[in-house]
């Protein structure tokens, strides 16, 4: 880990993202994100949160403005040298289905060319860290899993490579309240643990204030809010409002 | 009784006429393969060809097979009389579906899947060999059996152009209204086409199984 903590790994300076169609997802977004830090975007679908997301590993280019990571823009990145340093987890999980457990983790190693030793301890470790037992889900095929445990592999194999930064638009939001709850719990847990700078998409405001040290709140794709979580309540925004308003009922 | 009679009198004649056929359709079922793959995968890279490129492969496919030999009779290179141009035609007709399959494969797979590969960092390279090609591979072997059966039928009017093959007993067998000679010709290519949608099948199965 960086010892300078509080610099910022990635910013988005004046991004504006309009799509071919005309429609525009993000108007001059700015924001920063602090390293080690764990900031959540929170805001309603379709408020731009996924799009600042791809924003940071150029899935989606700015049309206007810059996206700086590990202090290069990202349209100066080769797009694969990039991501590569960035974890990725997506909702719909999206693990190979004709590679078991063990070679969707061990992906990114295995294209890095890693040793095959080395690849096989990394993902023997990463497979504990999400409290799977290896013996038992190494050589399963993804269908041979649940949700939950899917999801584990998916932030398994997002590790797997050691990235400083990993983005999560929203990793547990097709699980069900029980399993979701026991995730959120245990990847604070690892968060706090790793260190990781962490981006977090999500439409749950109780989730963002479980597992955010800073909250960016998108509205229409402009920035409503940015802040600590216990100052969400005390926004003046009409959006972080309502969103607010919604902890108490 | 009079087909087996035909066959044991000119055994020498029906087995080089066999494996003419058999190379007629393997010769351009491996063309149609390494051209079709690969214009299919540049479909599911630039959308915009795919209209254009499904669109004439499509007109090809509905131009009668008679008409198509008889257009490429005349042109320089492509055509001529003989087995050339009618590797070329049997080509022309096994390309959609090949095209078609290997597009419809790859565009099939679960984008989830496709998001996490690139977001990963897996480069387009990467992503093709080690995920959109495994996951299509079933698809593609299933267009690779519709071509090859079309292409054994296809075959037997390539005697109209001195391009040999079962078709010679056929045509032969129409000239001279002599229903053996016609059978004698259309059952081993029956035959064959049947063999080759069995045999694929079942690669097309195990290659789909592995998932």
């Amino acid at each position: 880990m960086s010892p300078a903590a509080g610099e910022a790994v990635a910013s988005c300076r004046g991004a504006s993202v309009a799509f071919a169609d005309g429609h525009v997802a993000l108007r001059d977004l700015t924001l920063d994100v602090a390293r080690g830090e764990t900031l959540v975007l929170l805001g309603r679908s379709g408020s731009g949160k996924t799009t600042t997301l791809k924003l940071l590993n150029a899935l989606v280019l700015p049309t206007s403005g810059e996206v700086v990571v590990e202090g290069r823009a990202t349209r100066e990145w080769e797009p694969h040298r990039l991501r590569r340093r960035i974890g990725y987890v997506i909702q719909d999980i999206g693990l190979f289905p004709h590679f078991t457990v063990e070679r969707n983790v061990a992906l990114l190693p295995v294209l890095e060319r890693w040793e095959p030793d080395r690849v096989r301890a990394r993902v023997t470790e990463m497979l504990r860290l999400v409290g799977l037992e290896p013996s038992t889900f190494l050589r399963r095929f993804p269908r041979e899993l649940s949700g939950g445990q899917r999801q584990r592999v998916g932030i398994a194999r997002a590790l797997a490579a050691d990235p400083d930064l990993l983005l999560m638009d929203e990793p547990f939001g097709a699980l069900d309240p029980l399993t979701r709850a026991e995730l959120q719990r245990e990847f604070k847990a690892l968060c706090r643990r790793l260190g990781k700078t962490i981006v977090f998409v999500t439409h749950d405001v109780r989730e963002a204030m479980l597992l955010g040290d800073r909250l960016a709140l998108l509205h229409e794709g402009r920035l409503a809010f940015a802040g600590a979580p216990d100052e969400l309540r005390r926004a003046a925004h009409p959006e972080a409002r309502a969103f607010a308003a919604t902890l108490d009922s | 009784m009079s087909l087996l009679r035909f066959y044991a009198a000119n055994t020498g004649e029906a087995l080089t006429l066999l494996g003419q056929h058999l190379l007629l359709v393997l010769a351009s079922t491996l063309v149609a393969v390494a051209l079709g793959v690969p214009l299919g995968i540049l479909l599911t890279r630039r959308p915009r060809l795919r209209g254009p490129v499904l669109g004439v492969a499509n007109v090809f496919q509905t131009i009668p097979s008679l008409a198509l030999f008889g257009f490429l009779i005349p042109l320089p290179f492509l055509g001529g009389i003989g087995a050339r141009t009618a590797v070329v035609a049997l080509v022309v007709y096994a390309l959609l579906p090949i095209i078609r399959n290997t597009y419809a494969g790859i565009q099939g797979i679960d984008p989830a899947v496709r998001e996490a590969g690139l977001g990963m960092g897996m480069t387009s390279g990467e992503l093709l060999r080690l995920v959109e090609l495994p996951l299509a591979a079933g698809f593609i072997m299933a267009g690779v059996r519709i071509a090859t059966v079309i292409g054994v039928g296809v075959a037997t009017i390539g005697a109209a152009i001195g391009a040999g093959g079962l078709g010679v007993y056929i045509f032969r067998g129409v000239a001279m209204v002599n229903d053996t000679l016609i059978l004698a010709g259309a059952l081993p290519a029956a035959l064959m086409a049947l063999g080759f949608d069995y045999g694929l099948g079942r690669i097309e199965r195990a290659v789909r199984g592995e998932r």
